[in-house]
């Protein structure tokens, strides 16, 4: 194994409610008549570990709303953990001086989910694209255009359109802006928020044709959030399934789909929509999904499971290895 | 019976400082009470221009060109500020590609979702507020009253988009426009959507322009596909002679371009060549310079062959029966 570039050593993430005036008014109201108001504390991310090797690319699946791109923000520096510790190539980024984070950050680039708000609309796409390489004197005197043109191309967008706002672009033109953006800074590890769901399947393979060039090229390592699973399955290594803020299951991509453990991975797989159904009825959610404001006590899957026991609602199962390389949390694994 | 949707020939067209961007040009489709038809195509191909021009909001310097837009017979295209206003939100609703084009980034979700209900129905707004609490809920929300209190920024990007597909959802339309309204959710949740949808059309009759790149749910969803190319429809018909005998060489390299089709880390498919630039689009066939089967007649403007009824492609050499 070769060594971890990025390690999260028990990381969480909550994020408190802001109240305005009225709101902060009514909870007052409501305490000073002996109510207690609701939290209203999401606990986005649950004590996470996770250790990403050089080279390695590592999927991340889950639910909506389980914190996936607020771990994936964390990874990418934008945003600090409530506890817990991360570490680029073996130090902690917290302790680190002010220019070696600007270094880390510079080596960890994010493609985000939202395209259209992480583009500045005031900016041309040259100045998104070219600005920050130049500012870090990645491009040689006189090779600004070449340069330019050739991050635009790479990402399929044709460089007559540089002069132009991102709100002249269409959807998936944006996320490929926003692509050439992170990848013109010459980044060591790429975390791909929903990178390429704005594409249509052959600009996609395209992107992720690219994606693993870079990779046997470069030894670029991603985190790659996705909730294709066609995707991800053809280009992870491993694969992390995530639940209401917790890794639930992780295991190499042959693994997870040949041989998925936890339940909640195993409904997740059987749903998969595939080409070649015709016509078929769409089935609601049964049962309730549970909230991070209020996640349920034990295993946060256990409302929905369908092999829940009464151990499952009191304790929280750990994420216990149950072959080799293969971890899941489930108390069905004794 | 009249359509609930017809578009003719339709053209819209920016008129930039670089030239003429023919985004939309001369596309037809149209979409029964109660029909699924999905709008799929490369990106950048002109399917959410087309989903704006049907309910009013090209900006300059675009324009409507050329065509009509008959909604239940009338045309759209024609149709003053305020009758469009009427109908928009309310018969008529759109699902952006972009949440944040539906969602206010300073405005509280109730504050939001109030003001939507209010629109369209007198009501108090108490009254309002919970039917905005139950469209959270619908959409697959948890805790929906507590997340009433926040405000977009607080919400995952699966998350927005289900709060601008609720509000989409709150007067039961006749017509939606959904452009790309579940890419960012998983398989689940996806499936919740799907489901209300499919409900919406079978009990309400509500047609739908279902526009993804999602061929899988493509798959299951629509009744009819059409497929667009650099500003025009290359090939429509029933969604099993599409995806299974797709008959433009577009679609064929298209649907030959999913992961599932092929193998695990290997390079992926993909159609060679980029995307003509729409400012200078060669005459003929715009899929010329891309395309195994071109031959000197596809320098003219292609025809429109009908390989089998109801299945009609752009192409002298339309491929046969040949699964992708
Ligand atoms: N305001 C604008 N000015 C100039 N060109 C524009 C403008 N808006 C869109 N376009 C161009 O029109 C074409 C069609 O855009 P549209 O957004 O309809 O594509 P799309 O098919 O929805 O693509 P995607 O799947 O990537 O969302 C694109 O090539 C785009 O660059
Ligand atoms: N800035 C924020 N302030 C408050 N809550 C937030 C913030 N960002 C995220 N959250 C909450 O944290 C939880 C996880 O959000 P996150 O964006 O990480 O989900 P996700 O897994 O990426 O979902 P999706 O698949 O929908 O993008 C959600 O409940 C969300 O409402
Ligand atoms: S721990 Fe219990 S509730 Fe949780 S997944 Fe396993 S069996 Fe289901
Ligand atoms: S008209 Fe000619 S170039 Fe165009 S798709 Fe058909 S065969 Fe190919
Ligand atoms: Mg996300
Ligand atoms: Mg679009």
């Amino acid at each position: 194994m070769s060594e971890p570039i990025i390690e999260l050593r028990n990381v969480s993430k909550r994020f408190g409610p802001t109240y305005d005036a009225a709101a902060r008014l009514t909870r007052e109201i409501a305490s000073r008549f002996g109510r207690t108001p609701k939290s209203e504390t999401v606990h986005a991310v649950d004590n996470v570990d996770l250790t990403v090797s050089r080279g390695e690319v590592v999927g991340l699946v889950g639910e909506s709303g389980c914190g996936k791109s607020t771990l994936g923000r964390m990874v990418a520096g934008i945003m600090p953990p409530s506890d817990g510790q991360i570490l680029f190539k073996g130090r902690d980024i917290a302790s680190l001086p002010p220019d070696a984070v600007k270094d880390a950050k510079l080596k960890v680039q994010m493609i985000f989910q939202d395209p259209y708000a992480s583009l500045n609309p005031r900016l041309r796409v040259a100045e998104i694209v070219g600005e920050a390489p130049r500012v870090h004197g990645m491009i040689p005197n006189g090779q600004f255009d070449s340069y330019l043109d050739g991050q635009l191309r790479r990402a399929g967008l044709d460089p007559a359109f540089k002069r132009r706002y991102p709100h002249q672009f269409s959807g998936g033109q944006r996320q490929r802006i926003g692509i050439a953006r992170a990848l013109a800074v010459q980044p060591e590890f790429l975390v791909c928020d929903e990178a390429v769901a704005a594409l249509d399947v052959s600009i996609q393979a395209q992107i992720l044709n690219l994606f693993m060039d870079l990779r046997r090229d470069l030894n670029l390592t991603y985190l790659f959030i996705s909730h294709d699973l066609g995707v991800v399955e053809h280009l992870s290594d491993r694969v992390l399934i995530m639940y209401l803020g917790r890794i639930v299951e992780s295991a190499p991509s042959e693994e997870i789909f040949g041989h998925p453990n936890h339940p909640y991975t195993q409904a997740l797989l059987s749903e998969v929509p595939r080409i070649e159904a015709r016509k078929r009825r769409f089935t609601a959610i049964k049962g309730e999904i549970p909230s991070p404001m209020a996640p349920p006590a034990g295993c946060h899957f256990h409302p929905r499971c369908p092999h829940a026991m009464p151990r499952c609602g009191i304790e929280a199962p750990a994420l216990r290895e149950i072959a080799p390389g293969h971890k899941s949390a489930c108390h069905l694994n004794g | 019976m009249t359509a609930t949707l017809e578009v003719r020939n339709l053209r819209t067209h920016f008129f930039t400082r670089a030239g003429v961007v023919k985004a939309v040009d001369d596309v037809s489709f149209s979409v029964e009470r109660g029909q699924v038809l999905g709008l799929v195509g490369e990106s950048g191909s002109g399917k959410s221009v087309t989903g704006f021009s049907i309910i009013g909001l090209i900006d300059p310097p675009g324009r409507l060109a050329g065509g009509s837009i008959l909604y239940q017979g009338r045309d759209l295209a024609k149709l003053d500020e305020r009758d469009m206003r009427h109908l928009r939100g309310n018969r008529i609703a759109m699902i952006f590609q972009d949440p944040m084009m539906t969602l206010n980034p300073v405005l509280r979700i109730d504050t939001q979702m109030i003001e939507a209900v209010q629109a369209h129905i007198k009501t108090s707004k108490a009254e309002a507020r919970t039917r905005a609490r139950d469209a959270l809920g619908m959409v697959g929300i948890p805790s929906p009253e507590e997340r009433l209190n926040s405000y977009p920024h607080q919400f995952s990007g699966g998350m927005r988009q289900r709060v601008a597909i609720a509000i989409a959802l709150l007067h039961n339309p006749d017509l939606l426009i959904a452009d790309e309204p579940t890419t960012a959710l998983d398989v689940t949740i996806q499936a919740q959507i799907l489901a209300e949808v499919q409900k919406l059309a079978t009990d309400h009759g509500t047609a739908l322009l279902w526009i993804t790149h999602d061929l899988s749910v493509i798959a299951g969803l629509a009744d009819r596909i059409a497929v667009m190319y650099a500003g025009r429809v290359v090939e429509t018909g029933e969604a099993a002679d599409v995806l299974d005998r797709p008959a433009h060489p577009y679609t064929h390299g298209l649907i030959g371009s999913v992961p599932s089709r092929n193998k695990r880390g290997d390079r992926l498919a993909q159609i060679p060549g980029m995307t003509p630039s729409l400012l200078s689009l060669p005459a003929g066939c715009a899929f010329r310079g891309r395309c195994a089967h071109a031959s000197t007649a596809c320098e003219q403007e292609p025809p429109v062959a009908e390989p089998t009824a109801g299945h009609a492609v752009r192409c002298f050499h339309p491929i046969q029966g040949a699964p992708a």
